[in-house]
């Protein structure tokens, strides 16, 4: 008899189909079109920066100095914007910032070999302290009539469907054709597989790292933009906060291995949607802030437990870098 | 007037100048001096929850401004959100002397024990918004009870003849601010059964989570005719989910903060907020300075009076939002 093995993705999509139908069935105004677009438009920031940790993840990396890129630089947008500067100008600067970022991100990875998690937790403190000290007048700035228009990035509607969304899916969108469609995307799976080996037979291995980077600091950037527009601010301090937990959850509970060459854009939808019908379900049963936490946690460890009892790990799966 | 004066010099001559305490000379006020004296050359600790936010920035501008032209030196301790560091900086601050602490609570418990002890060693302790259980020379700030109570009673009252249902955007669990808040909100609701809380949820003063929660809730709930939010920083969010369910106008949401302008009254005026109870920071700042002349000047031992200056409150509504006093500027605060 053939044992049936599932793996995380299916698993986690599995807690997603449950919780979705009990949800569906018990809790009244749940499975309304309305509510499913709020249920997405709610998550759709944390799916973007699912991404963007993906890149990095899949090439077996971590960036914790995402967060810094979805504050600092749409932050300076706006704090330029109400020095009286043209938006353009201050996207520029803005994207500039973002791109100087991830080449500094990289070069400390991929040319200096610092480990990633201690490069970008390091990195991710000089951004939003140059933020704090330097770019801002206040923590949380706000929305100027220079800004005027901006505000559809985050707010209102395309043909009927939240924009945060249409921008999460457009942001999956080109991600996936990224990964899956250019010889960039397969050098990442590669470099995420096995370093060693795709530096022997050829892969720009560096370059690829340092483009990984690149990437998900404009992503994260992008994100911060469709999060200031959708909030009419951007509350800088959002750095503290367990944020990029969130987002490596996301990106973990997807399914997509934190020792790198597995997983892709799939994972990072089925990741947020599991996040999304949580928090949506359990706010409109109106659990406390301390019973929702213990909720995350308890659906959580079932997930990674169910995975590693039914993919037991050993010393053949188990790969060097495995956190 | 000069003319005249230095006419009657010139003709009276030394009979004039020989006559005492005459207009033409100058009396003594003998308490200048003493308090000159008493305030030149001290320090005072100031240690907020952060800076870079509207409320402290404003406090330290607006003491700099009264204090400093009395050669007053200033220390800032930012614990930047982090209750260890702020407990440290306290404790270090105690060894170093300074005349007076200014202290933000993070809580009511962790700076309660070491803000006794500073007095016991001769600092005036004066907290600010934000009290801690023990009580200390000054506390100047607002009464987070009157607040909530305030705010709830303006949803209650836009609520009349509508649904009655209301929701409440409590800002993080661990704040006493947000715990006190809620116990006003709790105090007009007994005396309202009428009214139904759909939805009270903590969004820990993110705006990011404050719209998430409203967007949920006015799905759930399209008739809701108000929403208690905690923090004006937090409830933009608030606002902009309810702009978004095309509901501005229909759901009254009242909040509260420091009356800055961009957060304060032009949000009022766009119609994000229909209410904003105004703790308004240049005047809580005047009052802790008035209090840090008096201790100082007065010499009493620290610690052996008490008292508290509560903030009268200014509620934000569109009648005064376009008002000079009804909010003001960080930038000229600072100048």
């Amino acid at each position: 008899m053939k044992r049936f093995r599932f793996n995380q993705q299916e698993i986690v999509f599995a807690v997603f189909a449950l919780l979705f139908l009990v949800f569906s069935i018990f809790l009244n105004g749940f499975l309304s079109a309305d509510n499913m677009l709020t249920l997405l438009q709610n998550v759709a920031v944390l799916g973007i920066l699912g991404l963007a940790m993906a890149i990095v993840v899949i090439g077996r990396g971590i960036d914790i100095s995402l967060i810094a890129s979805l504050a600092v630089p749409p932050g300076l947008v706006l704090q330029m914007a109400q020095n009286g500067h043209s938006l353009p100008a201050s996207l520029t600067v803005a994207f500039l910032i973002a791109i100087a970022f991830g080449l500094f991100n990289g070069w400390l990875i991929a040319y200096a070999e610092v480990p990633s998690l201690f490069a970008t937790l390091a990195t991710g403190l000089l951004l939003a302290g140059l933020g704090q000290a330097a770019l801002f007048q206040l923590d949380v700035v706000q929305w100027s009539n220079g800004m005027d228009g901006f505000e559809r990035l985050g707010q209102g509607t395309i043909l009927g469907i939240p924009t945060s969304i249409v921008m999460f899916a457009i942001a999956c969108v080109v991600v996936a054709f990224l990964l899956r469609r250019t010889r960039w995307g397969a050098y990442i799976y590669a470099i995420g597989d096995n370093p060693y080996a795709a530096r022997v037979t050829g892969i720009p291995t560096r370059p690829i790292i340092v483009l990984q980077y690149v990437i998900a600091a404009l992503i994260g950037c992008f994100a911060g933009l469709v999060l200031a527009a959708s909030v009419n601010s951007m509350p800088t301090r959002i750095f503290n906060s367990t944020l990029i937990y969130d987002v490596v959850l996301v990106v973990v509970l997807g399914g997509i291995g934190l020792s790198g060459g597995r997983g892709g854009v799939l994972n990072v939808i089925i990741g947020t949607l599991l996040i999304g019908t949580m928090l949506n379900g359990m706010t409109i049963m109106d659990i406390s802030y301390a019973g929702q936490n213990l909720i995350k946690g308890v659906v959580l460890l079932l997930a990674v437990i169910t995975d590693s009892f039914l993919n037991p790990r050993n010393e053949e799966t188990a790969q060097q870098g495995d956190i | 007037m000069k003319i005249s004066a230095t006419m009657a010099l010139s003709v009276f001559g030394l009979a004039a100048l020989a006559a005492p305490a005459l207009a033409q000379q100058g009396l003594d006020e003998p308490f200048q001096k003493p308090f000159k004296e008493a305030l030149a050359g001290k320090t005072v600790a100031y240690v907020p929850v952060a800076m870079n936010f509207d409320l402290t920035e404003g406090w330290y501008a607006g003491l700099k401004k009264e204090l400093e032209p009395y050669g007053v030196k200033f220390v800032i301790r930012d614990a930047n959100w982090n209750t260890n560091a702020g407990a440290q900086a306290v404790t270090s601050l105690i060894s170093e002397k300074p005349a007076v602490m200014v202290v933000h609570n993070p809580d009511v418990q962790t700076y309660a024990k070491l803000l006794q002890r500073a007095e016991n060693e001769g600092i005036y302790v004066i907290q600010i918004n934000m009290g801690s259980a023990y009580r200390s020379s000054a506390f100047v700030g607002a009464n987070w009870i009157e607040i909530g109570e305030r705010q709830t009673e303006g949803v209650v009252k836009a609520c009349q003849g509508k649904s009655n249902k209301i929701a409440i955007i409590q800002g993080a669990l661990s704040a006493a601010a947000s715990a006190y808040t809620l116990k006003g909100v709790e105090n007009v609701l007994a005396k309202h059964p009428e009214i139904k809380v759909v939805s009270s949820q903590a969004a820990d003063w993110d705006a990011a989570k404050a719209k998430a929660i409203t967007q949920t809730v006015l799905k759930q709930n399209p008739d809701l005719c108000g929403i208690v939010g905690f923090w004006d920083g937090m409830d933009i969010g608030t606002a902009a989910a309810i702009k978004e369910a095309g509901l501005t106008g229909k759901v009254f949401l009242a909040t509260s903060g420091g009356g800055e302008r961009k957060g304060a009254c032009e949000l009022v005026k766009s119609g994000a907020f229909d209410l904003n109870m105004s703790y308004d920071v240049p005047t809580q700042a005047a009052q802790m300075a008035g209090t840090i002349k008096w201790l100082l000047s007065s010499g009493v031992k620290p610690g052996s009076v008490k008292g508290s200056e509560y903030t009268t409150l200014i509620p934000i509504t569109k009648e005064n939002a376009d008002s000079q006093l009804s909010c003001w500027n960080l930038s000229d605060l600072k100048k």
